[in-house]
């Protein structure tokens, strides 16, 4: 046995994986390919408002995306019927995706011909906030029966992200959601947060959201 | 939170150091987590007891935790106050223009070895 020595070591655990993210970026900008990460928690709507969104936008854009889930590959299938390309990550566990994970997943998806890629993050509102996953942009989509007071409850997510899509409008009328007050509530958190209150499943709203992806997407790519 | 996921982490940081230092043996690891991280300790321990296990370099290996107290600095008065007590409103003057300091980190500080 050698002697006992301290060895200073002094590096935070998230340096890594912020590293690899940008260099990520950076290898995303030169292959002119746009990455969205787009989280929620688990059932505000993820799928369908991609559904959507492929369907308005998947005649301009060649659209890939990547489910991330725990198990079962329901969403991918889901996705699949769409003409989009999907394929399904395994997290095996993991709460969230980290940016070497995001890696291996492009290059499952064979991106070379595409100009959107969209990663579909584990449904949760704390984990996949702490990890730069190396997108483009982070979007997250807030749904009405959560509650306009999520903003105050889960913070990093919030602030982290470039756009919030309030999903199932809808059904405002039967819940105790404030609209204002959720906007305000978003806003003390991320001043430059963009808000767009849409219902994924009846269509209303989503021609902004997809205008605002892509617009993002082109200046991406110039 | 991800306890699992970032010992993982550690584990890998940890490996490097040890090895680049040409260490047998790893006999604790320092970490210091922010107050308002939102990890577990507890659980992180947990997590940490389950994975050095396998690794013949950490097994056995303590997990020392020092924690990070979460300060919150006001752009309107100046004043730096402490964030768990009084989260975004500033106790001195009322302003919600405020933002953390530290609080959030998760960093390797050091780790002994033999």
């Amino acid at each position: 046995m050698g002697d006992f020595r301290i060895l200073e070591v002094k590096q935070s655990v998230f340096a890594d994986n912020d590293r690899r993210a940008n260099e990520l970026r950076q290898r995303l900008r030169e292959k002119k390919l746009f990455l969205l990460n787009l989280m929620s928690s688990p059932g505000a709507g993820k799928t369908t408002l991609l559904t959507r969104t492929i369907e308005l936008l998947g005649g301009e854009l060649k659209i890939g995306v990547m489910e991330a889930d725990i198990d079962s590959d329901v969403d991918a299938e889901r996705i699949s019927k769409t003409g989009a390309r999907a394929i399904q990550l395994h997290t095996g566990g993991m709460c969230h995706l980290d940016a070497d994970m995001t890696a291996q997943g492009l290059e499952g998806l064979e991106t070379g011909d595409l100009n959107l890629a969209i990663l579909e993050n584990v449904g949760n509102l704390v984990c996949p906030a702490e990890f730069d996953t190396g997108a483009s942009k982070n979007a997250m989509i807030l749904s009405v029966p959560e509650g306009d007071d999520k903003p105050l409850k889960y913070p990093l997510m919030f602030s982290i992200c470039d756009v919030v899509v309030i999903n199932k409008v809808d059904v405002l009328p039967y819940f105790d959601f404030d609209l204002e007050k959720c906007r305000k509530n978003i806003l003390a958190r991320n001043p430059n947060a963009r808000i767009i209150p849409v219902c994924a499943k009846t269509g209303e709203g989503v021609e902004e959201w997809a205008g605002w992806l892509r617009e993002q997407v082109k200046i991406w790519r110039s | 939170m991800h306890e699992l996921g970032v010992v993982f982490y550690v584990i890998r940081d940890v490996k490097k150091v040890a090895e680049e230092n040409r260490a047998e043996h790893v006999e604790s690891v320092t970490l210091e987590i922010g107050e308002v991280t939102g990890v577990v300790h507890d659980l992180l321990r947990d997590c940490w007891k389950w994975a050095a296990k396998k690794e013949p370099l950490l097994d056995g290996a303590e997990l020392i935790i020092e924690e990070i107290p979460a300060v919150t600095h006001c752009e309107s008065c100046g004043e730096d106050y402490e964030t768990v007590k009084y989260a975004k409103i500033c106790p001195h003057c009322g302003s919600d223009s405020t933002y953390l300091i530290q609080g959030r980190e998760f960093n390797i500080k050091e780790i002994g070895v033999t």
